[in-house]
């Protein structure tokens, strides 16, 4: 990635969480101007008198500079024109901008529950969290969730001014409150995660974005002692493992590679040794909760060769993961690991009780199923259900190719 | 959706000593059956109840065993949510209750408000 895209999107989130962390909530939005306004002067400097030495450092001088400067014009504005308006926060009496790795980390822990905080519905969360602390574009966010620029910049307004209402400051929550707002964050972070992962429509470059970006904010939460706990290391280890599978899962042309065929020289076993040493952090506190188990199912997968037990484990594990958190995709993940303990006519009888129609991967669940059941009129009926549920082309030549195959 | 218990209720059996892996496969068949019901977003709660434990009389006398005259005890219970009866009903098919001569007795919770 060229140097500069490459900085806007390490430090763009950085710096607006300082700034932010400053000026109170209430003027997020200069904040984030500052900070493009720094990042469009950069770009016309460096272009015209080459890159300094020290890049980040230019960017911080920069915008402390600015900071202080808006400072001045606002203070002149406040004290001439508006004498008799108290405003909550008068921007002259904040703090200057403090631009150390300490003030970093812990200004995008506290602004990480500030965007998570339980007055935002989930769609706005990951949007702000997206924006704000990733630095992604607008027309990149809309593009992830398959919707216009208009409508993410509706959500991100609403987000905003519903924050505003709610609290000034950006701080870390009460730790009577902790826990119940960490839960808030890792289902963000997860959300975001699997955006990445699953998402099938946009871009691999940029899936490969929002998985390293969800991975950064978990990373983030293990740096204070108040937020590394059992279940941030435990949703960690989960995207470690899952990650690990990057590149053996889509081949030349982008087509789907599923578990069974991927080439497992592929798997990026750096990954996989840090996702156990956060299973390993997650589980010393006897904590044991969602992501505990869909890390202990994910780890099973990073194994190469599979043992008697693998299955029935793992049918084990999301007999109990759902007890604790029904999904649907948990729901067909625990249809699949039926079939391989029991067969697949059990599993067909459960799949059909789940009756999740007009789901892409239930009906090629179903399809599986019927196939190796040898009923292959139902197996081709349901790849052709499937067919008109997915624009993706990539899987829809999958499903054509195992049509041609019945 | 309407919410039902289910009571698991079997005959006590003194003979009835399990080795270690008999009550692992007895564990498994539990759980598979929850996690069916779970994987239709209908589990609610469940626990299983020990064998022991004891009965307060109305004349303030306490007795051992969970069950009185009768020889049948309850084993344990789960909060489920269905469509109607017809569905609760179903949900109870292949509780592993039914494959020791035991019963599912199925109760709708009753709300008031």
């Amino acid at each position: 990635m060229p140097l500069l895209p490459n900085l806007f999107r390490t430090e763009y989130g950085k710096m607006v969480a300082v700034l932010v962390r400053s000026f109170g909530f209430s003027h997020v939005e200069e904040a984030e101007d500052l900070v493009s306004d720094t990042f469009a002067l950069a770009a016309e400097t460096w272009g015209m008198k080459g890159i300094p030495e020290n890049p980040t450092g230019w960017l911080y001088t920069v915008a402390k500079n600015n900071a202080r400067d808006r400072l001045r014009r606002k203070g002149h504005f406040s004290n001439r024109i508006l004498p008799n308006l108290k405003q909550d926060h008068p921007l002259t009496e904040m703090p200057e901008p403090d631009f150390s790795p300490e003030s970093f980390q812990d200004s995008q822990l506290r602004m990480i529950f500030t965007l998570c905080h339980p007055a935002l519905n989930p769609e706005q969360q990951v949007a702000l969290c997206l924006r704000i602390l990733g630095g992604f574009g607008i027309d990149e966010i809309a593009a992830a969730f398959l919707t216009t620029k208009s409508t993410i910049n509706k959500r991100l307004q609403r987000g905003k001014s519903r924050l505003r209402e709610v609290l000034s400051s950006i701080e870390l929550p009460p730790s009577s409150a902790l826990n119940e707002r960490l839960e808030a964050v890792l289902t963000t972070i997860y959300l975001l995660f699997n955006e990445g992962y699953h998402a099938s429509v946009t871009p691999e470059t940029f899936r490969r974005e929002l998985c390293a970006d969800a991975i950064r904010l978990a990373l983030l939460l293990t740096t204070n002692k108040k937020t590394n706990l059992p279940q941030v290391n435990a949703l960690l280890a989960l995207m470690c493992f899952q990650t690990s599978r990057f590149d053996a899962r889509s081949g030349t042309d982008g087509e789907l590679i599923l578990y069974a065929r991927q080439d497992r020289s592929l798997w990026d076993e750096r990954l996989i040794g840090q996702g156990r040493k956060f299973l390993t952090a997650a589980t010393s506190g006897g904590h044991n909760g969602r992501y505990h188990l869909e890390a202990a199912i994910a780890f099973l997968h990073t194994k190469p060769t599979e043992s008697p037990e693998k299955w029935p484990t793992i049918l084990s594990l999301y007999n109990r993961l759902l007890q604790l958190h029904y999904s649907p995709v948990a729901a067909l993940n625990r249809t699949y690991a039926l079939s391989r303990v029991h067969g697949p006519e059990a599993a067909i009888t459960e799949a059909l009780k789940i009756d999740l129609k007009g789901h892409l991967w239930f009906h090629l669940l179903l399809a599986d199923l019927y196939g190796q059941a040898e009923e292959k009129a139902k197996a081709k009926d349901h790849l052709n259900q499937s067919l008109v549920l997915t624009k993706n082309p990539a899987t829809k030549r999958f499903i054509a190719a195992k049509i041609a195959a019945l | 959706m309407q919410d039902f218990m289910m009571l698991f209720r079997s005959e006590e059996n003194p003979d009835f000593h399990p080795s270690p892996e008999e009550l692992q496969a007895e564990i498994k068949l539990w759980e598979t059956w929850i996690g069916g019901i779970a994987a239709q977003g209908k589990f609610g709660s469940s626990e299983a109840l020990d064998f022991s434990g004891k009965i307060l009389h109305a004349n303030g006398t306490v007795t051992d065993g969970p069950y009185i005259e009768l020889k049948e005890i309850v084993g344990g219970y789960i909060l489920v949510k269905a469509e109607d009866f017809d569905d609760a009903l179903q949900l109870a098919q292949g509780c592993p209750v039914l494959s020791v001569g035991g019963k599912v007795e199925i109760r709708p919770i009753m709300h008031f408000d």
